[in-house]
């Protein structure tokens, strides 16, 4: 059964309605998988019973022929999308044990669909960083080895220091926020995975991976349901292992919703359809601004390469300037914070989740953040609550909100000269080692996000894709940025790029 | 701009966390870290550009003014960690 583990999606779903397998025996193989898989500490919770009992009616319908777009397959929920009657944490030991009475958007969507839901997937607390470490369940360990290990020595360093409880120092991590989900798709521990984008947690993790993260433009998808990190920017998208689908799981996921007032009142475009369509004639821009000092030669060398296998498909590639993209990565860490503080002004031992007792009220609300909130959370609120605190609000928010409108209008003035769709690195970057940045400064891993970030404060669609492996055998990825609501664009050069790249050899199982 | 510890303590209180004293250098250490690196942010020429209110150009949905959900005291209350007969309770705040 373990070769229904290393379909693609679409496959899977193809093999599904010619009945070569059942939803049931698709399911087993993969809640297999995942509890020979927790080393890697990908799920935070696994859903065995409520994945079979899905995979039970699936095999009923596809019986009957009435299969829906996503019967049967099966996938896993990052931990910030709430589903009703199932734990979700966002990674925080401040939701504790928080069960919702209720089911987000985009999972309602996917369960409406006929997807099968595997399980709760780690991810940083409250989506704030980017390699996965902040959460309250602990790391989660990239399924590709570091260079000269073997899987012995990672299994025994993990094991060594889960019994230590210590972090398993020298593996790598998936990325972040995103990162349970990411290991969980790389790692065929199901086919696809639900994710969330608010300064890169869909494609840096995706880029780390040698996935394929597709981050929707603002509105694409609701985010009633979705736990709030920074409002504005905070977008749902998924991760898969090809671009196709990615595709067919964001056509379910997007899609208005009354209860969103920012979820766009437009139709769901047929995404699938657009990923054969080509690059012909489609103009690539290529920002100067992406170019950095200290940049690893590698990805330079894949980013022209990429820019090369869009020009043999047909697209003409122009050189652009984005002027403010060292701008965004700053104004980001004013605006995130601030809303960020604002969103999390809800966790008050009152509702919901933890509560740590005190002399009075504001003593109880400061005992039980203190308790709840990890280091990297408490960092960003406070930040949040500075920025936004009296006499600093127009030096530091103000200007930042206007640092936004410039950044937007460099795309927008790029778009309107033309250009289809923009071509970057996707990260500054391969993945780097578990508690390797543990005593650097904050900003050092901020950097992370500095080509991923421009793309949310703009509210724009990106999609990150495996691209190539650098000297060390690790991969990398490039990103498209595209016009908004213009996602199509990018699956059919995203297809351009997979198929010129050749789809990528994911790591032996080595973690079972 | 950076932050002393005084503005550390009080920032804190605003957020309502509690920070014991022995953590009040390293917060401080790390928001001026934070604080350093957004300084670039003065650079940027901002004058006579509109601060961004919304990402994508939407009109703000508006609906029916009538109750669409309601009536579920228990299911909002199944989560809270203390309550009493359909109420949150909170330690007293009006002697």
């Amino acid at each position: 059964m373990t070769e229904l583990i290393e379909l693609s999606l679409a496959e899977a779903r193809d093999g599904l309605e010619a009945k070569r397998f059942s939803a049931s025996e698709l399911a087993r193989a993969h809640i297999s998988a995942v509890e020979r898989a927790r080393l890697l500490n990908a799920y935070v919770l696994e859903t065995p019973e409520k994945a079979l009992a899905q995979a039970f009616e699936s095999d009923a319908r596809l019986k009957r022929g009435e299969g829906r777009p996503l019967e049967g397959i099966p996938i896993g929920v990052k931990d910030l999308f709430c589903t009703k009657g199932v734990r979700t944490t966002a990674g925080s030991a401040i939701l504790g044990n928080f069960t919702p009475d209720y089911e987000s958007t985009v999972t309602s969507h996917l369960w409406r669909d006929g997807a099968v839901m595997l399980g709760k997937l780690n991810c940083d607390e409250f989506a704030m960083g980017s390699s996965n470490e902040t959460s309250a369940f602990g790391p989660v360990v990239s399924p590709w080895l570091p260079p000269n290990w073997d899987g012995a020595r990672a299994r025994s360093t993990i094991i060594k220091a889960t019994a230590d409880r210590d972090v398993p120092q020298g593996l790598l991590v998936p990325g972040g926020s995103s990162g349970g989900s990411a290991t969980a798709v790389a790692a065929r521990l199901c086919l696809g995975a639900t994710a969330t984008d608010t300064g890169g947690s869909i494609r840096q993790p995706a880029a780390f991976t040698g996935t394929v993260g597709m981050k929707p433009t603002y509105g694409r998808c609701s985010r009633f349901g979705t736990v709030a990190f920074a409002s504005s920017l905070d977008q749902a998208g998924p991760i898969a292992r090809t671009v196709r689908d990615c595709a067919i799981l964001l056509g379910s996921m997007a899609g208005p919703d009354p209860r969103d007032s920012t979820c766009a009142e437009i139709p769901v475009p047929d995404f699938e359809a657009a990923v054969s369509r080509g690059v012909k004639a489609l103009k690539i821009g290529v920002p100067k601004e992406y170019r950095m000092d200290g940049m690893p030669e590698e990805i330079e060398k894949l980013w022209a390469e990429g820019a090369r296998w869009l020009a043999s498909a047909g697209a003409e590639l122009v050189d652009v300037s984005l002027p403010h993209t060292a701008y965004a990565l700053p104004a980001y860490y004013i605006v995130a914070p601030a809303e960020a503080s604002s969103n999390l002004a809800r966790y008050d031992g009152v509702r919901y989740g933890l509560r740590v007792e005190g002399r009075d009220v504001i003593e109880m609300y400061e005992n039980t953040r203190a308790a709840g909130f990890g280091r990297e959370v408490k960092r960003r609120v406070m930040i949040g609550a500075y920025v936004l605190s009296a006499g600093y609000y127009d030096a530091y928010y103000l200007r930042a909100q206007k640092t936004r409108t410039l950044i937007k209008r460099d795309f927008e003035d790029v778009f309107a000269a033309g250009i289809d769709a923009v071509l970057t690195p996707a990260t500054p970057t391969a993945a780097f080692g578990i508690g390797e940045k543990a005593s650097a400064s904050p900003i050092e891993m901020y950097l992370n996000d500095v080509f991923t970030v421009t793309v949310n404060m703009a509210g724009l669609p990106g999609i990150s894709v495996p691209a190539g492996l650098d000297g060390k055998g690790l991969p990398l990825g490039l990103q498209l940025i595209g016009r908004p609501f213009d996602e199509e664009t990018l699956f059919a050069a995203g297809q351009v790029i997979e198929d010129a790249a050749g789809r990528m050899a994911l790591p032996k199982i080595w973690w079972e | 701009m950076s932050v002393d510890t005084k503005t550390v303590k009080r920032v804190a209180h605003l957020a309502r966390i509690a920070l014991p004293e022995a953590e009040v250098e390293r917060m401080q250490g790390e928001l001026n870290a934070i604080l350093g690196f957004v300084e670039q942010l003065a650079k940027v020429d901002v004058e006579g550009v509109e601060p961004m209110t919304s990402v994508t150009p939407m009109r703000l949905k508006q609906r029916t003014d009538v109750v669409t959900e309601g009536d579920m005291a228990d299911a909002v209350l199944a989560n809270a960690p203390t309550s009493d007969d359909h109420y949150f309770v909170v330690p007293k705040v009006v002697e």
